[in-house]
C-alpha cells in the first residue's frame, strides 16, 4: 500500500515538475525562436531535458527487462545521441547508476539477498579504485574517452553474449581469506523453499579484480554490475541471486566514491541529472511491472543491440568517423 | 564458521538507515528541482543559455560559467541550479553514515577486522567527498 503511495506521489511530482517547466517556458512571454539556444541548434533549451526524460523512462522498462543496469545504457546512448559533453554524461550516469543502487539496497539487505559480509571487502577496493578512475577519466581527452568507452562496451555486449550463469557454482572448498572473513551465508529460495548454504572461493582473485572494475567505474561512470556479476559468480562462486542483489548494493558504494569526483569537479548538471533519475527510476517501477507478467527473452537481444550500436558510436565519435 | 538465515544485525542497521536516507535525498532532490524549473530562485547559470555550456568540457564550463568546483555550491544555494545539489550531495553521501552506524556493532560483536575495513571505507569515502582530489584538465 504504502509502496503505491510512493509511487503515486512521484509520478505526481514528475508531472509538476514538467508542468513548470513548460509553464516557466511559456510564461516567460518570450518566443521560443528567440530564446538564445545553441549556436548550431534549433532546438530550444527545454526540449533536451524533456527528451531526456523521456528516453531516460523507457531506458528504465528497457534495462530491467534486459537484466542490466541503467548506467550501462545510459553513458553510450546520451553520451552519443545527445548534445552534451561526455564529462557532464558521465557524472549523470554515475548518478543515475546510484539512485539505483541506493533506491534498491535497502530491500535487497533486508530480505538477506544481498550480503553485507561479502559486499564490505569488495567495496572497500572497487571504491577507492573508482576514485583513481574517475580522475583518470577526467583527465583525459573526450576523444580518448570515447574511444575506450566504445571498447569497453563492445567488451561488455561480448561479455553479455558468451559469459554463462550458475544459479549455485560448486565451491568445493572455501579459500583461506574467505574463511579468515568468515565470508559465508545461507539464503532462502523462495521458489523452492530450501535455505541455501553458500561459501566462496578464488577470494584474493577476486579481490584483485575490483581493482580493474572500480577503475573502470569511475572512469566511464557506467555503473559496474556488468563486471560484478560475473565476478562474483563465476570467479568467486556466490550463488547468481546472492551475486546479482550483491552487485547491486555494491555499487551504491562503488559509484559514491566516483559521484563525488565528479560532483566536486563540477562534472554534474542538475538540469540533466535530475530528470535522468526520474526518468530511469520510474521507468523501472513499470518495467518490473511488465516483469512480472512475462519475461520476452527478445529484450535481451533488443539490449545487446543498443549496445553494440551505442558502443561503435561511442568509438566512431572517439575516432573522429561519427562526429 | 557462522551460518546466518536471516540477515545480521549490522545488515538491517545499514539497510534502514539507506532507506530512511534514500528517501530523503530523493525528495530533497525533487523539491529542489522543482524550485529550479519555477524560477522562484534566480539561476546561476540562466536556463536558455544551458546548451552554450552542457556541450563543453568540464573545465571550460566552469571558466565559462565562473563556478568554482568542490564545495563552493554551499555559498550559491540562493540560487536555483544550485540549490539542487543540496539534494545529490545527499544521495552521494548517505553511504557514509551508514557506515558509521554499522561500526560500533562490529566492534560490540568482536568483529575486529570488519570493525577496522568499515572505518577505512569511511576514510575512503570521505577522501573522495572533501574535495581535496582534483582532476587535471584536458
Amino acid at each position: 500500500m504504502a509502496r503505491k503511495h510512493v509511487k503515486f506521489i512521484a509520478l505526481a511530482v514528475v508531472f509538476f515538475a514538467v508542468l513548470i517547466t513548460a509553464g516557466y517556458v511559456f510564461a516567460s512571454g518570450v518566443p521560443l525562436a528567440a530564446v538564445p539556444a545553441a549556436a548550431n541548434s534549433a532546438v530550444p533549451w527545454w526540449a533536451w531535458p524533456l527528451i531526456l526524460f523521456i528516453v531516460t523512462f523507457f531506458m528504465g522498462i528497457v534495462a530491467v527487462l534486459g537484466g542490466v543496469g541503467g548506467g550501462v545504457l545510459f553513458v553510450p546512448i546520451i553520451g552519443g545521441f545527445f548534445p552534451f559533453h561526455i564529462d557532464f554524461v558521465r557524472g549523470a550516469g554515475l548518478l543515475v547508476a546510484l539512485a539505483g543502487a541506493l533506491a534498491a539496497g535497502p530491500g535487497l539487505l533486508k530480505k538477506g539477498m544481498a550480503d553485507l559480509r561479502l559486499a564490505i571487502p569488495v567495496a572497500v577496493i572497487a571504491s577507492s579504485c573508482a576514485i583513481v578512475g574517475a580522475m583518470i577519466g577526467l583527465a583525459l581527452p573526450a576523444k580518448t574517452v570515447n574511444i575506450a568507452l566504445g571498447g569497453t562496451i563492445l567488451g561488455i555486449v561480448g561479455i553479455m553474449l558468451l559469459a554463462k550463469k550458475s544459479e549455485y557454482p560448486d565451491v568445493p572448498k572455501a579459500d583461506n581469506l574467505s574463511t579468515v572473513l568468515r565470508i559465508t551465508g545461507v539464503y532462502h529460495e523462495v521458489s523452492t523453499g530450501q535455505d541455501i548454504n553458500w561459501k566462496i572461493h578464488r577470494t584474493p582473485q577476486g579481490l584483485a579484480t575490483f581493482i580493474v572494475i572500480g577503475i573502470m567505474a569511475g572512469m566511464f561512470g557506467l555503473g559496474a554490475g556488468w563486471a560484478n556479476v560475473p565476478v562474483l559468480n563465476l570467479m568467486m562462486g556466490a550463488p547468481l541471486k546472492v551475486s546479482v542483489a550483491t552487485s547491486k548494493f555494491l555499487l551504491s558504494i562503488t559509484d559514491t566514491s566516483a559521484a563525488w569526483i565528479y560532483v566536486n569537479n563540477g562534472a554534474v548538471l542538475p538540469m540533466m541529472v535530475v530528470p535522468s533519475i526520474i526518468g530511469i527510476m520510474l521507468g523501472s517501477i513499470v518495467g518490473v511491472r511488465i516483469l512480472t507478467r512475462t519475461k520476452p527473452a527478445a529484450v535481451r537481444y533488443i539490449v545487446i543491440a543498443m549496445l553494440l550500436f551505442a558502443g561503435s558510436r561511442a568509438m566512431l565519435k572517439g575516432l573522429g568517423i561519427w562526429t | 564458521m557462522d551460518k546466518k538465515v536471516m540477515a545480521t544485525e549490522e545488515q538491517l542497521a545499514y539497510a534502514k538507515l539507506l532507506d530512511s536516507g534514500m528517501k530523503t535525498g530523493l525528495l530533497i532532490l525533487i523539491v529542489t528541482f522543482a524550485v529550479y524549473m519555477s524560477a522562484v530562485l534566480t539561476p546561476h547559470v540562466p536556463v536558455e543559455e544551458l546548451p552554450n555550456y552542457w556541450k563543453m568540457p568540464v573545465h571550460k564550463y566552469l571558466a565559462a560559467a565562473d563556478i568554482h568546483p568542490g564545495w563552493a555550491w554551499l555559498g550559491m544555494l540562493g540560487k536555483g541550479d544550485f540549490l539542487n545539489f543540496i539534494g545529490i550531495a545527499f544521495l552521494a553521501g548517505v553511504t557514509i553514515p551508514c557506515y558509521i552506524r554499522i561500526i560500533p556493532i562490529l566492534f560490540a560483536k568482536k568483529d575486529t577486522t570488519y570493525g577496522i575495513i568499515a572505518i577505512i571505507e569511511v576514510l575512503v569515502l570521505a577522501l573522495a567527498a572533501s574535495g581535496i582530489l582534483k582532476a587535471g584538465g584536458h
